[in-house]
């Protein structure tokens, strides 16, 4: 096997300094975004007594979600053992831990108190899937820390695989239970569904794959270095077969609701009479997400343009945040069936779908935290050899 | 080892001790007088406090369980009604095939497995023996996953600060809330507020009581009339029940 010569990139140029501020910029305001809704109570925010969970879970699930996917690639290199993904699996590791460290930070950031973060990791109640998450997160920063060292290391090379191996069961372990997070709830029609847990896991994959396609280009286009159309091409043939197998997850999810009798209030919302959820669904997850790419994708003579990559990749993140938009809040829009055969009126909004609009600080949240994953992986491949010299053809 | 005893510090800390039993022993005998339930004294499963709401009683547009809840607790309205919290409000309904109209009221339903304590990371969402449920406010990290959970939205978050508490509940900006059956007043052998107002206000539509004790009001009126559960194929065990529905 030929030896992978990785270098750190030199980081000195004015466009690089501007990234880096530019993206500390958008954190900056994150953090005055969340220092106001902090201050001023979440009454500032869209979110409310009835749509509980808004924006920054939107971003942050996403982040979470696409954290465990992108390290897909070092899991096919390491524990599938093909040897072609072998050079991209240290920024395959990188990319995972910035893109949960950037999901956490949001989450963390919008909880009431989240002063009481000492309390969250101290107290367990081993019964709630949210605490298995919180442990399931802190173990993969642990695990995949661990196997990024093994890969970069002489002396432990040859623990590798087994390493990898635990990082991709963990990692299949975590998404299961952030799926998990939507598919226990027995109180809403949207969720109580146990294919929330492998739609989650096939989510990441294409979420995962999309991003660390964007950043792998990004990062050696800005620095000069050559990236061979290879690379890129099974890349792309991957994405194509992950947006599809989401497709058809949704496809099932919502095949089934269609036979409960009892959630067709819940489907006529979602696929119908939504408004905002409607278009979102439609237009954000299916068509831009899902069916725009698979053509752009599968279609003749587009196979090595890197412009129409970029196009497929961003549309899938699109995709992505729709998706988790139109769970998350699409979920919890739905009136609660409390009184199955009655029309229901209070002063607590029962009954009614409840609007949503998101406030600015949730999304500077969410966007901070996307900034912050960026941050993290700009600096560290500064800092370490994470990048192959040159990815180029037939090397 | 030295054998010298340092009599200025002994003779100190003898004269700390007795003014310091003096001082509290009075607090601790009259405290056990006082109080129905010794403070001391864990909960047990004894006894399981319950409600049944007669709705053939309640009366539309009649708002006297949530005033007095809201008096009792110190729950101002902001003027913001998606974000102000309600630990009980009144319900219309309107039977979609028959036209028959009724109203209730709708709080926490204290279940015996709820799920509010099943999701809860950090334990704050939890469940007396007695049945009553209950967020610990010093360990709510304010997530609002119970919030997600609940199958009544029974729940709130407190989504500004808070002033002018009552002591019957503690409450704080970015923790969850809801019916607490009022337990500072259960404690205390009183009834819960909304209970309280409904009688006082001759309507009647409440009853409060031990739902493990066969020959109390509530039970013989269960086991006579009968009381459904909302949501009653979740199978959560509600403590509080209905008629009329």
């Amino acid at each position: 096997m030929k030896k992978i010569e990785y270098t750190a990139i030199e980081g000195k140029s004015l466009a690089y300094y501007g990234l880096l501020g530019g993206l500390g910029l958008i954190m900056l305001i994150g953090l005055l975004a969340v220092w106001h809704m902090e201050h001023e109570g979440h009454y500032v925010t869209g979110m409310t007594n009835q749509i509980v969970w808004g924006m920054p879970h939107v971003f942050a699930v996403f982040l979470i979600v696409a954290a465990s996917g992108a390290l897909n690639v070092a899991s096919i290199a390491s524990v599938f053992k093909k040897e072609d993904y072998e050079p991209l699996a240290r920024l395959s590791g990188l990319l995972a831990i910035a893109l949960l460290a950037g999901g956490l930070v949001v989450l963390l950031l919008d909880l009431g108190r989240p002063d009481r973060l000492i309390v969250a990791m101290t107290y367990y109640n081993f019964k709630s899937i949210f605490a298995w998450n919180i442990i399931l997160y802190t173990g993969f920063f642990a695990i995949v820390g661990v196997y990024i060292w093994f890969m970069m290391d002489h002396n432990m090379y040859k623990f590798k695989k087994q390493a990898g191996l635990a990082a991709f069961i963990w990692r299949l372990i975590l998404t299961t239970g952030t799926g998990s997070i939507f598919g226990f709830l027995v109180a809403r029609s949207g969720y109580d569904a146990a294919l929330m847990a492998p739609m989650f896991i096939i989510m990441s994959f294409a979420f995962g794959m999309a991003i660390f396609i964007l950043v792998l280009m990004a990062s050696y286009h800005w620095t000069g270095r050559e990236l061979g159309d290879e690379v890129l091409d099974r890349l792309r043939s991957l994405l194509g077969v992950f947006v599809a197998a989401v497709l058809y997850f949704i496809a099932v999810y919502h095949l089934t609701n269609l036979y409960i009798t009892e959630h067709h209030g819940f489907e006529k919302f979602i696929l119908l009479e939504g408004g905002q959820f409607t278009k979102v669904f439609w237009i954000g997850q299916i068509i831009l997400g899902g069916l725009v790419p698979l053509a752009l994708i599968y279609a003749p003579g587009v196979r090595n343009n890197r412009k129409i990559l970029s196009v497929i990749c961003t549309l899938v993140i699109i995709g992505g945040l729709s998706s988790m938009y139109t769970v998350i809040i699409g979920g919890q829009a739905y009136p609660l069936e409390i009184f199955p055969g009655y029309e229901v009126s209070s002063s607590f909004f029962d009954g009614v779908v409840n609007d949503y609009t998101p406030s600015m600080y949730e999304i500077a949240l969410g966007v901070g935290g996307v900034a912050v994953s960026l941050v993290l992986v700009a600096f560290i491949i500064k800092v370490l050899p994470f990048l192959p010299t040159s990815l180029a053809d037939n090397k | 080892m030295s054998d010298t005893v340092n009599h200025s510090r002994r003779s100190f800390l003898e004269k700390s001790i007795a003014v310091g039993t003096v001082t509290i022993a009075p607090g601790i005998l009259l405290h056990q007088v006082a109080s129905a339930k010794p403070d001391d004294q864990a909960v047990t499963d004894s006894v399981r406090w319950g409600m049944l709401i007669n709705t053939n009683k309640c009366e539309q547009g009649c708002t006297d369980c949530i005033d007095a809840c809201n008096a009792e607790h110190g729950l101002v309205g902001n003027g913001r009604p998606e974000t102000d919290t309600q630990y009980i409000r009144k319900v219309t309904l309107r039977d979609k095939l028959t036209g028959h109209e009724l109203s209730l009221p709708l709080m926490c339903q204290h279940c015996e497995t709820a799920p509010c304590v099943d999701v809860c990371p950090t334990g704050a969402s939890f469940q007396r023996k007695d049945g009553i449920a209950l967020v610990d406010k010093h360990i709510c990290i304010g997530c609002r996953y119970c919030m997600m959970a609940c199958p009544y939205k029974a729940r709130s978050f407190v989504h500004e600060s808070v002033t002018n508490q009552t002591l019957s509940a503690p409450r704080g900006k970015g923790t969850v809330e809801s019916c607490t059956l009022c337990v500072h007043r259960v404690d205390k052998d009183q009834i819960p507020a909304c209970v309280e107002a409904c009688s006082e206000g001759e309507h009647d539509a409440f009853m409060f009581g031990d739902l493990n004790d066969p020959n109390s009001d509530i039970s013989k009126e269960l086991e006579k009339h009968g009381g459904k559960q909302l949501r009653a194929d979740l199978q959560l065990n509600t403590a509080v029940r209905y008629q009329g529905i």
